[in-house]
Parts: C-alpha cells; sequence; structure tokens
C-alpha cells in the first residue's frame, strides 16, 4: 500500500483490542455428556417404540430388552450362556495373548527371529480366522479346543504385531544409555524394553479384546450348545428379537466392563504419561 | 576430593559408516582427573569417537585403553553423560539415578545414600520423585549428571550434555559442571561444539579437523576449573585461537551439508 501525501497509509482504519484468535482445536472429555447422549438416546428409542414411529416387530424397545435380561438372569439362563462365553474369551484371551507376546518379544530382540518371525506373520495375518472356524473344528473338534483356539489366534497375531512395534519404538538412546551403565541385558530388556513397549502392548490389548469378542460370537454360532453367540443364534431363529437384542446388549456390556478394566489398567501402568 | 588415577587412551582409531570415512588415525590421551575436551566442526567425528572410546561402538581399526586403578566403589569404570540426558520417562528422578546402581551388589541403605548424596549434588533433593516430564532441560540433565556420579565412576564421557539447553541454563549448569567435575576428580573427557564451554571446563582441548577427523591441534590449559571466567581475557584470547583452527573447517564442513542436502 503506498503511502498518500504527508506519510499516511490509506488502508483501512484499525481501531481496537486485539482479538483472540486461538479458540477450538482443544477438544475435552465430558464424561457427564456421554452418559446423558446414551441415556438420551434410549429414551428417544424408547418414546419412538411407544409412539409407534419404531415398529417393535422388528425392534424391541430397551424395556422390553431390559425385562429379557431380568428373566434371563433370574432363570439362570444368562448366567449359565455368559460364564461359558466368559470362559472361552477368558482361556483364548490369554492363551493368544501370552503366545502372541511371547513371539513379538522374541521377534522385536533377536535377529534370527526377525525376520522368519514376521514372514510368518505377514503371510498369515491377513487371513480372516473366521475363514479357519471349520478347519479347526476338524481338527480340535465340535468342543471348547477349537473355539479356544479360534480365540487365541485370532488374538496371536495383532498382539504380535503391536509388541514388535511397540520395542521397536523404544528410542535406541535409551538402550545405548543402559549399556553405557553396564546394565546385564536381561535388565535391559526388563527395565528399558518392556516398559518402553508398554503403552503399545496395551494397545494391542484393546484390538485383541475387541478381536475375541468377535470370534467368540462366530465360533459359538458355529456349533456350541452354551454362550452369548449360541444364544443369539437360537432367538434369531426362533424370531425371538426381545432375547436376540438382549444377548447383543450383554455383548456390548463384556466389551465396555473390558474397556473399563484396561482403561484403569492404564492409567495405572502408565501413569508417568 | 580423590583424584582418578585412570587414564584412557586412544590410538589409531580409523571409523566409517559405509563408504564413508569419518574418523582416521586419530589418538587420544585423556590424562587421570583432567577433563579432554574435544572440538570440530559439524560431522567430524567427535561423538563417534565418544562412543568409541565408551565402547559403544567398534573401531574398524586402532585400540581404546583404560590404565590405572579404580576407587573400590566405583561401579561403572566408564559412564556416559547423554545430549539428551537418556532418562526413562517411566521413572522418577530418584528411579532414574537408581537405576544405574541396582544390578550392582550394593546394599540397599547403601544405594539410597548414594542416592541422596548425588540428588544433593545436582541440587534435585526437592525433585527426587518428580517426574521427568515435570522438569526442564537443564533439570533432566541434571539428573543424567547425578545418575552419572552415583556409579562413582573412573572415567566420564560426556556427549554436548549442555547444547539442548537454552543460554540462561547453560550457563548456570556450565558453573555447576565445573564444581561438580572438580570435586569427583574423574577423568573426563568432554565433547562440545560450543569453545566457551571447552576453554571453561577443559585442562586439554583437542581440535579434530573436519571429516575424516583427524587430530588437528591439542592445547593445553593449565589452571584450575573452579573460578575460571568466560570473560578472562586469557580464555577469550584461547577462544579466537580455537576458532581460527576450525573456522575454515567449519565454513567447508557447512558447504558440503549444505550440498548434500541439495
Amino acid at each position: 500500500m503506498p503511502p498518500t501525501e504527508g506519510g499516511r497509509l490509506d488502508g483501512p482504519r484499525l481501531d481496537g483490542p486485539v482479538p483472540f484468535r486461538a479458540r477450538g482445536f482443544a477438544p475435552r472429555d465430558l464424561p457427564v455428556a456421554g452418559a446423558v447422549t446414551l441415556v438420551g438416546l434410549l429414551v428417544l428409542w424408547q418414546l419412538g417404540a411407544w409412539s409407534g414411529v419404531i415398529s417393535t416387530s422388528f425392534i424391541s424397545d430397551p424395556v422390553a430388552i431390559g425385562q429379557a435380561i431380568w428373566t434371563l438372569a433370574r432363570s439362570g439362563e444368562l448366567w449359565a450362556n455368559l460364564g461359558a462365553s466368559l470362559q472361552r474369551l477368558a482361556i483364548g484371551w490369554v492363551v493368544g495373548t501370552l503366545t502372541g507376546l511371547v513371539f513379538g518379544l522374541a521377534v522385536g530382540l533377536f535377529t534370527l527371529a526377525r525376520s522368519p518371525g514376521m514372514a510368518v506373520v505377514a503371510a498369515l495375518f491377513p487371513i480372516p480366522k473366521i475363514a479357519l472356524v471349520p478347519l479347526f473344528i476338524i481338527w480340535f473338534g465340535i468342543g471348547e479346543g477349537s473355539k479356544v483356539i479360534t480365540l487365541a489366534t485370532g488374538v496371536f497375531f495383532p498382539m504380535v504385531i503391536s509388541t514388535v512395534a511397540g520395542i521397536d519404538a523404544v528410542p535406541r538412546t535409551l538402550i545405548r544409555m543402559g549399556q553405557a551403565f553396564n546394565m546385564p541385558w536381561h535388565a535391559i530388556v526388563r527395565k528399558i524394553i518392556l516398559p518402553g513397549a508398554l503403552p503399545s502392548i496395551l494397545s494391542g490389548f484393546r484390538i485383541t479384546t475387541s478381536t475375541a469378542i468377535v470370534l467368540l460370537v462366530a465360533a459359538e454360532m458355529v456349533g456350541a450348545e452354551k454362550g452369548i453367540g449360541a444364544f443369539v443364534l437360537a432367538a434369531g431363529n426362533l424370531y425371538d428379537i426381545d432375547n436376540l437384542l438382549a444377548g447383543i446388549v450383554l455383548l456390548s456390556l463384556i466389551g465396555l466392563a473390558i474397556s473399563w478394566v484396561l482403561d484403569r489398567l492404564e492409567r495405572v501402568l502408565l501413569a508417568w504419561r | 576430593m580423590t583424584v582418578s588415577s585412570v587414564r584412557l587412551t586412544a590410538r589409531g582409531i580409523c571409523h566409517g559408516f559405509h563408504t564413508l570415512s569419518v574418523l582416521e588415525g586419530v589418538d587420544l590421551d585423556a590424562a587421570p582427573g583432567e577433563v579432554t575436551v574435544l572440538v570440530g566442526p559439524s560431522g567430524c567425528g567427535k561423538s563417534t569417537l565418544l562412543g568409541i572410546l565408551g565402547g559403544l561402538l567398534k573401531p574398524d581399526a586402532g585400540e581404546v585403553r583404560m590404565d590405572g586403578s579404580l576407587s573400590p566403589d566405583c561401579l561403572n569404570p566408564i559412564t556416559y553423560i547423554f545430549q539428551d540426558a537418556s532418562l526413562l520417562p517411566w521413572r522418577s528422578v530418584a528411579g532414574n539415578v537408581s537405576l544405574a546402581l541396582e544390578d550392582s551388589r550394593l546394599p540397599r541403605a547403601e544405594r539410597a545414600g548414594r542416592i541422596a548424596e548425588v540428588l544433593a549434588q545436582t541440587g534435585l533433593s526437592d525433585f527426587a520423585r518428580a517426574w521427568p516430564r515435570q522438569l526442564s532441560g537443564g533439570m533432566r540433565q541434571r539428573v543424567g549428571i547425578a545418575r552419572a556420579l552415583a556409579v562413582h565412576p573412573g572415567v566420564l564421557l560426556m556427549d554436548e550434555p549442555l547444547s539442548a539447553l537454552d543460554a540462561q541454563s547453560r550457563a548456570l549448569l556450565l558453573d555447576d559442571f565445573a564444581a561438580l567435575i572438580a570435586r569427583a576428580g574423574v577423568t573426563c573427557v568432554y565433547v562440545t561444539h560450543n569453545l566457551a564451554e571447552a576453554v571453561l571446563l577443559g585442562h586439554k582441548i583437542v581440535v579434530l579437523s573436519r571429516r575424516p577427523g583427524r587430530v588437528q591441534a591439542t592445547l593445553a590449559l593449565r589452571r584450575p576449573l573452579v573460578g575460571r571466567h568466560i570473560e578472562d581475557p586469557d580464555l577469550v584470547a584461547l577462544q579466537h585461537q580455537l576458532w581460527d583452527l576450525i573456522r575454515d573447517d567449519a565454513a567447508r564442513a557447512e558447504r558440503e551439508i549444505a550440498d548434500a542436502a541439495d
């Protein structure tokens, strides 16, 4: 802008305080808002069902689902199915997680294990594990073995990948520091590498628990007398929408409970962040 | 004050990365209880040489020897202070210092005593339970110093420990460094690109040429570390002398870096 006569600029005039421009882009957690949203959706759903906007022939209302869960709990059917599912989930997840963790550590720490291990993971990880259920039934029978193996296999590969990624992300300078202080190999692994890889390992837990729930339902639908997956399938076959949705709500509650436990675990183990 | 009797000697050190020669025939003699400062232009191999001296890098040729006797309470003959402090973020200040002592056979009470002692020496007693993320850069580096002193080393290797700090923290820590090193009486090798640090902390200043690094000059500075002042005419003159030795190589090294970036 060229100056006008007398040396003054001939642009827009400024007259006022400097405006604050750094608003936004800082989302915060509002736990109450989350709970209010869920309750609000349930209320809307219920009102929609009562007013006839939502057909209860195709989707039961929340009160009916609650009543179905209450009836199942009183009859003991809920606990029998929930117990069977939680047992499979726990065994399959623990077996898959522990083996994945050990395999991931080997791949992350040893040259000899790295390339062969990653080649196996790269080849087998993309296979949808649900496709392996019939094969596992042939190998391990229709009983608990095939279901646990299905879960463990599904959990194993993401756990390996999370563990290796976590180890690779540990700053090399910290490992050099440990070596410079003459720390033994096992102490470097225990005190530097494992804690450094922990955030990634805990992320792996989150991924593998949700994978395990998906595979649990799939395995139980293929061949199980008890379990939430078998219960949901049976309810669907009988066109029993209340019980079908009760089963789905239970699966959601299992997921929420696991997520809550993992949140607490992260708060304790990653307090330093 | 006990003065270290450990002498660190490097002879004919050559090292390269792939086809790039970084060090060529470097000889170095770090005398007991003295601070040997390594200066030189960017990329001349100062940190590489320090890694070789500390046994963290294997030289392509040459040998590093350590001679003398260690104090009976020494837990790690050669100890490092890193540029970025290299603290474990999941351990408190005291936990980071403790890390250096945990794999020794030091009794628990003695370990706690050493931790308290070095934290007091470095002015960190009130921050023993703090996480590293809660500390300033200067305080994090103090933790690195405390950790290194806790093992009562024979040789202390320092890789640009003040370079990541702001000017105020650097000036304050530089004074503390001089006092701590003088009190510990430990054999030191100190890498820096800052010539003021070199003249304030060095008993001997070794100037490396640009890559491949060779020893270009060695200057001795026979006066106590404590009490040196940056405006001392002798030290100012020494800085000018060092800059005269380095300037041309530093300019060429900068041009090489710029050319490589293009």
